[in-house]
């Protein structure tokens, strides 16, 4: 029981970044100046190199039966167990830097609680990944508080783009119904509400420096479901996209 | 011949060099943790400087190929898990083949990374202090971007981390 709980957690997570990994990756030779092209490529190799640390754990400690690259390129989609937050396409800057500053407190609180973690390999990577978490946060919070001073336009698009996101956000945060008892019993992690109680006063000082409104939380609809496997329609067009090479031949050796 | 020691290994490793950045050896740039003789070669464990660092598999064979040539040992190199690379473990020599290498070297962390890092930091190419924070992310992961105002330049900063 479990290891399928710990099979569940590791998934959900390592599908969270690989999916955001390669969205971010959409911004290479596209991003609105340099700096940006290159932070959001950047942070791409992060979230893509923090996803193949979590599928490898899963092969080595025999959580799953194929190995890590079958795992993460071969399951059908109502496998994946990422949320509807890191599904949806860039669209504009607005939405994918609010994005990016919403999902990476996220990470950075799970992670932060993953230090007293029981299971030791969780344990280990967050000490890893957490540094590199910091440069996260600190270039989203830099901008989000750039932008949102910026000028009408400028403030009125961050605000919109919080609204429009803050539900899905809150997604992230979606408990596991069959294993979310058993993880917080046995210390693997404190489970999804408390680490959503420790992202909102995370994400709010840097709202209300911002002078941005956060959206009455106790109103939002939450978008559930991906950690179920439902997934939004632009799901499974993106594994497709990122699967293309990789499947001409499952079994070419690189 | 005489028996090969850690001694030895160590200084082979010094021969290798971070593809990265070519001025600075995987010792003191801190990715070595340990390294011990075995009955038929040796064990040399390392860490990557980020997680998703690109080179890792290549500095591994690097060093397993330098120390075959160097010393005609079997050589095994093994990712360490247990220990988390920090920006204090580069030495401070190699803080200076940066400095002199044109990239700015990262301050000793102290009660973990704070934006206070990233404030005037040291321009590499003029010494001037007048300097601010372009991006947190470079050309490499472990790099970031900063403006010197007084010689104008664009430099990078080896980033602090911990």
């Amino acid at each position: 029981m479990l290891n399928k709980a710990l099979t569940d957690l590791l998934t959900k997570m390592a599908d969270d970044e690989l999916i955001l990994g390669h969205r971010n990756s959409e911004w290479t030779g596209l991003g609105p100046v340099m700096e940006e092209d290159i932070a959001f490529s950047s942070m791409a190799q992060d979230k893509i190199g923090h996803a193949w640390a979590l599928y490898n754990t899963l092969e080595e400690k025999q959580l799953i039966t194929q190995s890590a690259d079958m795992f993460a390129f071969c399951r059908p989609e109502n496998e994946f167990k990422c949320s509807h937050l890191v599904e949806l396409p860039n669209a504009g800057y607005d939405f994918s830097l609010m994005r990016h500053f919403l999902f990476d407190h996220a990470e950075a609180v799970r992670y932060e609680s993953l230090q007293d973690s029981s299971f030791e390999p969780l344990r280990n990577l967050s000490k890893k990944v957490k540094g590199e978490l910091k440069y996260h946060t600190l270039h989203a919070n830099a901008w989000v508080l750039q932008l949102s001073k910026g000028g009408e336009e400028s403030y009125d698009r961050m605000q919109t783009a919080l609204n429009e996101i803050i539900g899905l956000a809150a997604g992230i945060f979606e408990p596991s119904k069959d294993y979310e008892d058993i993880l917080i019993a046995e210390k693997v992690y404190p489970g999804e509400k408390a680490l959503y109680t420790r992202w909102l006063e995370s994400i709010y000082p840097v709202l209300v420096k911002a002078s941005l409104n956060l959206p009455d939380v106790a109103a939002l609809t939450p978008g559930y479901g991906g950690r179920q496997g439902k997934h939004t329609s632009y799901l499974a067009p993106l594994l497709k996209e990122m699967g293309e090479v990789f499947n001409l031949d499952v079994d070419a050796s690189w | 011949m005489s028996k090969i020691t850690t001694e030895d290994v160590y200084k082979s490793l010094e021969q290798v060099m971070d593809p990265e950045i070519p001025v600075l050896n995987v010792v003191e740039l801190g990715m070595i943790t340990s390294v011990s003789m075995t009955d038929n070669g040796a064990e040399v464990h390392m860490i990557p400087t980020f997680a998703a660092c690109p080179a890792v598999t290549y500095i591994q064979k690097n060093i397993r190929e330098k120390l075959e040539a160097d010393l005609h040992i079997s050589v095994t190199v093994i990712v360490d898990k247990h220990i988390a690379w920090e920006s204090n473990r580069i030495s401070p020599e190699a803080k200076e083949k940066l400095s002199a290498f044109g990239i700015a070297p990262p301050r000793k962390v102290v009660n973990g990374v704070s934006e206070e890092l990233f404030v005037a930091v040291p321009c590499p190419h003029c010494g001037s202090t007048d300097t601010y924070l372009r991006a947190p992310f470079g050309s490499t992961l472990c790099r970031a971007i900063h403006f010197c105002k007084s010689c104008g330049q664009i430099f990078e900063h080896f980033k602090p981390l911990d």
